[in-house]
């Protein structure tokens, strides 16, 4: 694993947090990773929204997730399709489907985009990107 | 609920197809408007009705100025990203059916190569806003990131290999060197050309990947009884079915099929003659198989089972987004038409019932034949 690390480019959008979605993004200023669960029949809820898929309620509760999950998915940039990515291919974005049932989309940051494979399993981490945001990210995870 | 074939696409027309228009959006708009009037033998002044892709420039208020509309009774917009194509032939037949209008013009025009361009997410990013904040910091950029996602999950689901998305690409490419107005009409591609073409956004390599384009398209939807009293003496394309799949349904493809059949009361089997959405060629696979079409659309189209001549069911036989032009579902009507018609440059002999989806899901039709 040695001489790999995972570079963000700059150019990349940051998150612009909306109503629903602010308490998500501010959890994760103290590095914890939360996903909305229905405050009526406790379906969980990822990315945030503002009524039960469920069951129709509106109140929800933000519950801390383990933060642990698998690759659903992955796609690896090679070209520059967005000028956001140019000199940072190939580039690798994750769909990670959290044990907890929902999926995030994400990076990994210990491996090399050779080496992604859905099916791996993988834990969050933190990722502080300045400006005062914090992004979830994943590593890989040894075991279950 | 069906239209009963109440309504036709009575003309067809698009514009010259380049990587450079040198005109403007409306002129490209008005340009293609004019050629499908004139296929149909209708008047520019006998227009009631005019519909267009969210994503263009060119305004229902800019064209009608333009073409001298008198009494526009309808118009309208779906607020969706390319893949609108069949449910404005819908919006639009059903307004036919019920009356509110005679005859509707669907158009588009765009600069989707020299102006703002789709695939480098001029069109749809939205900066960190909205679903992007969850999406867009991560490398999610463009169209083409979300659904290579949901590809690679395909292939580990189901064993459809690189290689399978490449016989496609190779069946579409032999339709548009038949095709005169396809871009890549003098270019042949084999597999090998496919395969060794650079990864742009794994699992796409290049030629899984769409065309950008400069060009206009347009339909024009009225009764038939108008359209007949032309007397152009040629086949009428009509609407025998329709249906939709709201934006962010699970299972698109299934909820559209499920609809356009049985409105159409036409099986799978009846089809002769099939267009599909290939924003990204393995799109039609999948969409082969989500339709009903097929089980296994990989070995399907490795046996040729797609080719114009000698498949058993032909697929984007003008050459599609691949290899004729990108007009987002456009060119797949206008050619859906023409099979119904027996017009195509790749024409399936004695076509009825021709398919077209713009979308993968989002929308569908079933045209039918009628002869003069
Ligand atoms: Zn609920």
């Amino acid at each position: 694993m040695s001489g790999w690390t995972f570079e963000r480019p700059p150019a990349l959008p940051l998150p612009q947090p909306s109503e629903e979605s602010a308490p998500f993004w501010e959890a994760l200023k103290e590095r914890r990773l939360v996903v909305q669960r229905c405050a009526a029949c406790g379906a969980i809820s990822h990315p945030p929204r503002a009524k039960c898929g469920s069951c129709g309620a509106m109140e929800f509760v933000w519950q801390e997730s383990e933060g642990r999950g698998e690759v659903h998915s992955y796609v690896i940039t090679h070209q520059a399709v967005h000028p956001a990515l140019r000199g940072y291919t190939p580039f690798a974005t994750v769909e990670v489907a959290l044990d907890e049932g929902v999926h995030i989309t994400s990076n990994l940051i210990d491996t090399p985009p050779e080496q992604v494979a859905i099916g791996q399993r993988v834990q969050v981490e933190f990722l502080d990107v300045g400006e005062g945001v914090v992004l979830p990210v994943f590593r890989r995870r040894r075991g279950k | 609920m069906s239209f009963s074939n109440a309504v036709a696409v009575a003309g067809v027309g698009e514009t010259d197809y380049s990587r450079d228009s040198g005109r403007t959006e409306l002129a490209l708009s008005l340009q293609a408007i004019g050629a499908a009037l004139d296929d149909a033998g209708i008047a520019a002044a006998e227009v009631d009705g005019l519909m267009k892709w969210f994503v263009d420039t060119s305004s229902e208020a800019e064209v009608a100025v333009n073409l001298g509309i008198p009494d526009l009774a309808w118009f309208g917009e779906i607020n969706q990203a390319g893949n609108v194509g069949a449910p404005l032939v819908a919006h639009a037949a059903a307004a036919i059916h019920a009356g509110l209008a005679n005859t509707i013009v669907i158009y588009r025009g765009v600069n989707g190569r020299s102006g703002r361009r789709y695939g480098r997410g001029d069109v749809t990013g939205q900066g960190g806003r909205g679903a992007g904040a969850f999406t867009e910091p991560f490398g999610l950029l463009t169209p083409q990131h979300g659904l290579a996602m949901s590809a690679r999950r395909r292939m580990f689901e189901t064993g459809v290999t690189s290689r399978q998305f490449g016989q496609q690409a190779v069946i579409q490419r032999k339709h548009a060197n038949r095709n005169p107005r396809a871009t890549f009409h003098d270019r042949p591609l084999t597999l090998e050309d496919h395969q060794e073409s650079r990864l742009i956004v794994d699992p796409f390599h290049l030629f899984d990947c769409c065309l950008e384009s400069d060009g206009g398209g347009a339909l024009v939807l009225t009764r038939p009884e108008l359209a007949r009293e032309r007397r152009l003496d040629r086949p009428l394309a009509l609407i025998r079915a329709a249906a939709q799949s709201g934006p962010g349904q699970s299972s698109p493809v299934r909820r559209t099929a499920a609809r356009l059949f049985a409105m159409g009361g036409v099986e799978r089997s009846d089809i002769d003659v099939v267009q599909i959405y290939d924003h990204f060629g393995p799109f039609v696979l999948f969409a082969l198989e989500d339709y009903g079409f097929v089980e296994d659309a990989g070995h399907f189209v490795e046996d040729g089972g797609t080719m114009w001549d000698s498949g058993k069911l032909p697929v984007n036989t003008s050459g599609g987004h691949l290899s004729e032009v990108y007009l987002q579902g456009m060119n797949h009507l206008i050619e859906g038409v023409r099979q119904a018609r027996g017009e195509s440059t790749s024409q399936v002999p004695n076509a009825q019932l021709s398919f077209v989806d713009t979308g993968i899901g989002t929308g569908a039709v079933i045209l039918e034949r009628s002869e003069a």
